[in-house]
């Protein structure tokens, strides 16, 4: 709430008697003389130079407070002054327990030595002792009284009242004799003797008080030490790390905005900023090559999907100018038809790659035998390797049993022996045959197709099982160029792997698949 | 082909029209149901040889409306259609109770192919099925014996070739495509993306046919094969 003087009843002048701040602006609401808004304009109007002020550091301050360095600075800030505290405590308690007991000791003795004194000499040698140690500088304060309290000897002006009542130790207030104006503080013994005489020993706990008042702005001091050092540290420390991680996000930043080229800043300190940059620089440069291979797929992609839909669009073109007969149109509308049904394969062949590499488990899935598919395949096609001239061998082992899609592997072996076939029937002067083999190689079931074709050079074998991939003496071949990277996609999804090898002359394709579980003896 | 009513479930208005009209001038009466619950009525009520079912249908899905009437008891014959062409799509379909599946986008001359193959089968007029002997012309093919003769003389056949003669005789008249084919004598549902099967035919077809006059093997342009005796 507002202060009573700037209060909104203080300005419509209806003050009532009571200066309650509360009671009286709620009084001039109830009245309805100000509209509350009004009161809330008075406390507005004090705030907007301080909002004006606020901006720098409003920016700079909740960015601070959401850095971990400055939050854990004040978890740090908190743990030290709890601690600075403490330990203050706990030296200043056990100063003045042990000054209390050096007191308490002091007393002890001195009244042991004065009630031996009476006991020799009587009220008379004890005043006189009492009035000599009580000249002496920085002397314990003494006080004999009569029973009734009367003042015999001593330095003691006044004691609180009720202080001689009862024999025993306590803190009282007194006053020395020749300074009666002054009230000190002093632990006291009160002891009874037999006579009816009171003694009264005690000493000031000045001292005490004292070390307790430094003790009290030492503890001050370090706090506020520990407070302007800590925020000074953790100000210091988090814009140093946060100047690290602005630089990091920057350069993120400019990444993400399709500058890929842009690497983190490493320090050469092998700290954590360091470790965090070199993985994301490594992460970036992996990143990179990833988009190179997408970019040269989109762009086989391009050309082998573009080529046929050329194609397609020349033909219906070139039908609809023609003046071709009826016919000669239904011949064009045929080659169309044939033309988009290469096209649906390539989609279709692209779909299963992606399919497959983006790992989904087909739930087709079963125990089958690798054996029998190799054997129905190489006689599916062995009619057309013949008709290619070439002649099929085969060699393949009984009962290889194998988890996985009998349809995937099937096209995989099928893509396999179409691609020897159509390599092998290339080969220049006598044609060799095609080799089937399939057998059973510790935990692996291979399956070999090997031709006499012409090959594929070492440097290619590689590149040739991705997408799209033709090597430009096949181009003008039939074909998509999506057999070899199916097969391969079929080998990665169930665990095997396709390899290219040399035949010489001639290629070697290797499709492993693991031996189903159990089957391995 | 005799006639064949068929109800077409699919909810693109172009390609339900495209259908309709197809089958009309193959000859066949054909319905139409531009949605699952309109399909699943006329399926249940009225009588017809083969439903050919799209695989997503508005407001009630292809495959709910496939197991809905297995479980009505309408053993009407169901191709379905679908956009998937996945193997485990495929699956999925004859497992809710579809007699074939056929992805798109198809050839109609597959289709009606195998359109008409499910609808004689529902009809039970493949009790030639059952039969020991098939006969088109003067082929004769013994399925106990694999024994295949022609005009009395024997032929010499291998396995495949023999279950590759065995479904077009069982299917004698009707066209049989490539992929039906593979499907049902190699069991593939792959693409072979070349003239394989071409080559097994030719292959039987030079032993069925050559040096008779009449050749019983015909090559439907655009759509398969089929077995049939003479000239129609």
């Amino acid at each position: 709430m507002t202060a009573p003087a700037s209060a909104p009843g203080g300005a419509s002048g209806e003050r009532p008697e009571g200066p309650i701040p509360e009671a009286d602006s709620g009084a001039a609401r109830g009245a309805g003389a100000i509209p509350p808004s009004d009161g809330g304009s008075a406390n507005g109007a004090l705030s907007p130079p301080a909002s004006e002020e606020r901006p720098p550091i409003a920016s700079l301050l909740p960015k601070l407070f959401r850095t971990t360095a400055f939050r854990l600075l004040l978890v740090y800030l908190a743990v030290f002054a709890v601690s600075v505290f403490l330990i203050l405590a706990y030296i200043a308690w056990n100063t003045t327990r042990i000054v209390n007991s050096q007191i308490v000791e002091t007393i002890g003795a001195e009244i042991g030595g004065l009630a031996e004194q009476y006991r020799l000499g009587g009220i008379r040698r004890l005043v006189s002792i009492v009035e000599r140690r009580s000249r002496q500088p920085g002397a314990s304060l003494y006080l004999v009284t009569t029973f009734q309290g009367e003042r015999i000897a001593g330095n003691i002006g006044s004691l609180s009242p009720g202080a001689l009542d009862t024999e025993g130790q306590r803190e009282v207030q007194y006053a020395r004799a020749e300074d009666e104006a002054r009230n000190h503080t002093a632990i006291v013994r009160v002891f009874l003797l037999p006579s009816g005489f009171r003694l009264v020993v005690g000493r000031d706990v000045e001292d005490r008080t004292r070390i307790k008042k430094t003790l009290g702005q030492a503890l001050g001091v370090s706090l506020l030490l520990v407070i302007v050092l800590g925020c000074a540290g953790g100000w210091f420390v988090s814009r140093r790390v946060l100047r690290r991680v602005d630089g990091m996000t920057g350069t993120t930043a400019t990444i993400m905005a399709g500058d890929l080229a842009g690497r983190l800043k490493v320090a050469g300190t092998g700290d954590e900023f360091d470790r965090l940059a070199l993985n994301i620089n490594a992460m970036l440069d992996r990143i990179g090559e990833l988009m190179g291979g997408m970019t040269e797929v989109s762009n086989n992609i391009a050309h082998d999907l573009k080529t046929p839909l050329t194609r397609l669009r020349n033909r219906a073109d070139e039908a609809l100018r023609g003046a071709g007969g009826p016919e000669e149109l239904r011949e064009a509308l045929e080659g169309i038809i044939e033309e988009s049904d290469n096209l649906i394969r390539i989609f279709n062949a692209l779909l299963m790659i992606a399919r497959m590499e983006a790992g989904h488990a087909s739930e087709a899935m079963a125990d089958f035998d690798a054996a029998l598919i190799t054997e129905d395949l190489a006689e599916l096609y062995e009619p057309l390797a013949e008709e290619a001239g070439l002649a099929m061998t085969t060699a393949i082992q009984p009962s290889l049993p194998v988890h996985g899609s009998r349809e995937l592997v099937g096209q995989a072996v099928a893509n396999l022996l179409d691609n020897a076939i159509k390599y092998g029937s290339a080969a220049e002067g006598e044609k060799g045959p095609v080799t089937v083999r399939a057998e059973r190689d510790a935990e692996q079931v291979r399956i070999t197709v090997a031709d006499r074709g012409p090959g594929i050079p070492e440097a290619d074998r590689e590149r040739v099982l991705g997408r799209f991939v033709r090597l430009e003496s096949a181009r003008t071949r039939p074909g998509f160029g999506l057999g070899l990277s199916l097969a391969a996609a079929v080998a990665r999804l169930h665990g095997g792997s396709l390899s290219l090898r040399d035949h010489a002359p001639g290629l070697e394709a290797v499709l492993t698949l693991p031996l189903r579980d159990g089957a391995a003896a | 082909m005799s006639l064949m009513r068929i109800l077409v479930i699919e909810d693109d208005r172009e390609a339900l029209a495209y259908l309709v009209k197809a089958f009309r001038e193959s000859g066949h009466v054909a319905d139409q149901a531009a949605d699952g619950l309109d399909g699943y009525a006329l399926a249940r009520d009225g009588d017809y040889d083969v439903l050919v079912v799209d695989r997503m249908l508005p407001k009630l899905d292809g495959l709910s409306l496939v197991r809905s009437l297995r479980e009505q008891k309408v053993e009407t014959p169901i191709l379905i259609l679908s956009a998937l062409s996945q193997v485990d799509d495929r699956v999925k379909g004859l497992r809710a109770g579809g007699d074939d599946y056929l992805p798109k986008p198809y050839a109609f001359s597959e289709l009606l192919a195998r359109v008409e193959v499910l609808a004689r089968r529902g009809n039970g007029k493949a009790s030639s099925a059952e039969a020991t002997t098939y006969r088109v012309g003067d082929l004769e093919v013994d399925r106990l014996s694999h024994r295949v003769t022609r005009g009395g003389q024997e032929i010499p056949i291998q396995p495949r070739e023999f279950r590759l003669l065995e479904y077009l005789m069982r299917h004698a008249g009707q066209v049989v495509t490539r992929t039906m084919l593979l499907e049902n004598v190699w069991d593939y549902h792959f693409d072979p993306q070349t003239n394989v099967i071409d080559v097994h035919v030719s292959r039987l077809r030079s032993k069925i046919d050559k040096g008779f006059d009449r050749p019983l093997i015909h090559t439907v342009r655009g759509a398969g094969y089929m077995i049939r005796d003479g000239a129609r």
